[in-house]
């Protein structure tokens, strides 16, 4: 086993490993930048190495900085979580020409499934269905022809492509040239690769996808779906274990497609194989992500399984603990990715200081956060903060469950998506597990569906002529008195000043 | 105790005296039996006829919110002995509009310049924040009279970036 882990990573994903780290025994080392040094992660490391300033591509993306804290701490592995490095071929063969073993595929697994191209060609050698189309990339007289072959509407995409960037729709042969300059201009600009080919577009597809992990001993396993369709601009928001609409015998055909398409990447460690499925419970292949996922936890609740630990053993050389048919699916889990960003101005955003946050507990409610009060969410990364996973013997009590959770879980002085969960578990579509792609577009056309309505204005008023009295005279929580007037009380009364002066400048 | 709250645009007229633990409390004049104890900074619970509520109190440089339960309301709480200045103050600078930044981000670009027109809704500057820009728009019809952000440099929730007269 590993003598020490350095976690290449920030945020929660980073506290989420170190947790698994601790758990096992094994000392872990944090990196951060310049504004990360009050960061959770750093709070949750053994040992913690400052790496430069925010910007990404000088600390956390910078892969000669973190070799060098690896070498300086003595780290034998790095786990990259999520983002950043985490599917940079070029980083895992980095860490294996300075010895020290990446937790994930091998730099050529990543190579081959990171190209969708390429991805595509495997698969179709495999036998494995994946979503009509080319699977080379494309000048402009080809895809004419092949549009035509696949028929309207279609899909351009980026060989390398990823979050929507390089892709277009096309309804007809006329929009085709305009959408074939400007699909491979972007891909060019986001990737530095303009390579595009063209896959028929399915109209409102779910987003399905398949975990799977493997050993380094020819063992590959799946570990059941998760159903990620509430999306909003190719983000997912919120995902589900197991999905409402597969059933037994489509999840062994779906499994054993991802093992299958593992197999042939020559695929090690923990990995998801994405599918579309259309109305008709097709399923077609459409990429492999070569990390752990954020929403990895739904499939640990499920399983019973602790994919990180699984990760971490099985880059040590272990083989699979369990076989496939020892894999068991229970109860129902789902995950509320909380973002600090604006459900109210198009979710733009919200970095700042965070100046009271109530933890929700109880029955089936697992939380995986990066953020505390008091701390300053800086505005130079993904504003993922949290993820709030519920569990329940059934999808109902799961949604109960959030629904109660969400009840009790409060962050202040920083806008976050909390609000959006809300009215998505209480969408009579979502109860009713009706989804595709459009779900989230659709409900916030809506947004006067509010469920949160304003009963109370007077307990408001009532509460803040309350909370002006008690720091009056210096009354500080539990109901004590105290001497002088405490903190909060200064703050608040220089806010009443502020409200006073933002008022009357209006 | 006597203040003047404004919830969501609505005025409230609240009288309180502290009797031990209780309250003596008016609302518009009417008596509510009120039992209030704040249970840690910000969080305040309120016992009213045996109904429980638990108040949140979100303060920003910007602007003062109280949550009850999962509703949020905007507020204003002034002290009716200063209000008269205050208003009289609040006439003087009606026609002074300040441009705050909303969040803590960078300054991008600035699209006007100073004694420029702008209408109500035009963008005056860009700020970033977490990858994503978002434009500032003038809060109402005049001529920027000052812009006191420069792009390029941080600046914080609640400073000051432009005035439009």
């Amino acid at each position: 086993m590993f003598k020490k882990i350095l976690i290449a990573n920030r945020g929660e994903i980073a506290v989420r490993v170190m947790r698994a780290c601790r758990e096992l025994g094994i000392p872990s080392v944090a990196v951060y930048s310049e504004v990360d040094r009050a960061s959770l992660h750093v709070r949750h490391a053994d040992e913690a190495y400052f790496i430069g300033p925010a910007a990404a591509t000088e600390s956390y993306l910078n892969i000669e900085k973190i070799l060098d804290v690896a070498r300086r701490s003595g780290a034998d592995a790095i786990h990259p979580g999520y983002g950043f490095l985490s599917e940079n071929p070029r980083f895992a063969r980095a860490c294996g020409e300075a010895g020290v073993k990446f937790i994930g595929p091998t730099a050529e697994a990543m190579e081959l499934l990171g190209s969708k191209t390429r991805a595509r060609q495997a698969m179709g050698r495999a036998g494995v269905p994946f979503v009509p189309g080319s699977s080379q990339g494309l000048e402009f007289a080809e895809a004419v022809r092949v549009a035509r072959e696949v028929g309207y509407p279609i899909m351009l995409k980026a060989a390398a492509g990823g979050g929507g960037k390089g892709m277009r729709t096309v309804r007809s042969a006329d929009e085709l040239r305009s959408a074939f300059d400007s699909a491979r201009s972007e891909a060019e600009r986001a990737f530095g690769d303009g390579e595009v080919y063209i896959e028929k577009l399915i109209e409102n597809p779910r987003h399905i996808e398949m975990q799977v992990l493997a050993d380094e001993h020819g063992h590959t396993v799946w570990l059941g779906e998760r159903e990620c369709s509430v999306q909003r601009r190719h983000q997912k928001v919120l995902e589900e274990s197991p999905s409402p609409i597969v059933d037994a015998e489509m999840r062994r055909r779906m499994g054993e497609a991802a093992v299958k398409v593992a197999e042939i990447g020559g695929y090690t460690n923990a990995g998801t194989v994405e599918f579309l499925v259309d109305e008709k419970k097709n399923f077609y292949f459409l990429e492999v992500n070569t990390r752990l996922q954020v929403e990895h936890p739904v499939t640990e609740m499920v399983t019973g399984l602790d994919l990180v630990h699984l990760q971490i053993q099985i880059a040590a050389g272990e083989p699979l603990p369990f076989r496939q048919q020892e894999v068991q699916l229970r109860g129902h889990a789902m995950e509320c990715r909380i973002y600090a960003e604006d459900p109210d101005n198009n979710f733009f955003p919200s970095p700042g200081k965070i100046t009271l946050l109530l933890i929700p507990g109880g029955p089936g409610v697992r939380r995986d956060s990066g953020m505390y009060e008091g701390w300053s969410v800086p505005l130079d990364y993904d504003p993922l903060l949290a993820k709030l996973i519920g569990y329940g013997s059934d999808r109902r009590q799961t949604i109960m469950r959030l629904r109660r959770a969400l009840h009790e879980y409060f962050v202040g002085g920083i806008k976050t998506n909390i609000s959006l969960f809300r009215r998505i578990l209480k969408n009579p579509d979502f109860i009713a597990g009706k989804l595709d792609t459009g779900f989230l577009d659709r409900l916030l056309q809506h947004p006067e569906d509010d469920p949160v309505k304003k009963e109370h204005p007077e307990i408001a008023a009532i509460a803040a002529g309350v909370f002006a009295a008690l720091e009056h005279v210096g009354v500080t929580p539990n109901g004590a008195s105290g001497g002088s007037a405490p903190a909060p009380a200064k703050n608040g009364a220089s806010n009443w000043r502020q409200a006073g002066r933002v008022e009357s400048l209006q | 105790m006597i203040y003047d709250v404004n919830i969501d645009g609505q005025d409230y007229r609240l009288e309180l005296a502290r009797e031990k633990s209780r309250w003596k409390c008016r609302l518009n004049g009417r008596e509510v039996a009120l039992d209030a104890v704040l249970t840690r900074a910000n969080v305040l619970s309120v016992v009213i006829n045996g109904t429980a509520y638990e108040i949140k109190r979100e303060l920003t440089p910007l602007d003062l919110h109280f949550w009850v339960g999962s509703a949020r309301y905007e507020a204003v709480v002034r002290d009716p002995r200063s209000l008269r200045s205050r208003r009289q103050a609040g006439g003087a600078a009606a026609g002074v509009k300040k441009l705050l930044a909303p969040m803590p981000g960078k300054v991008v670009r600035l699209l006007v310049s100073e004694k420029e027109q702008v209408q109500a809704g035009q963008g005056v500057l860009v700020v970033e924040a977490m990858k994503m820009q978002n434009e500032l728009k003038s809060p109402k019809k005049g001529i920027v009279q000052k812009i006191l952000a420069t792009p390029g440099t941080p600046v914080n929730a609640g400073d000051v970036l432009a005035i439009v007269e």
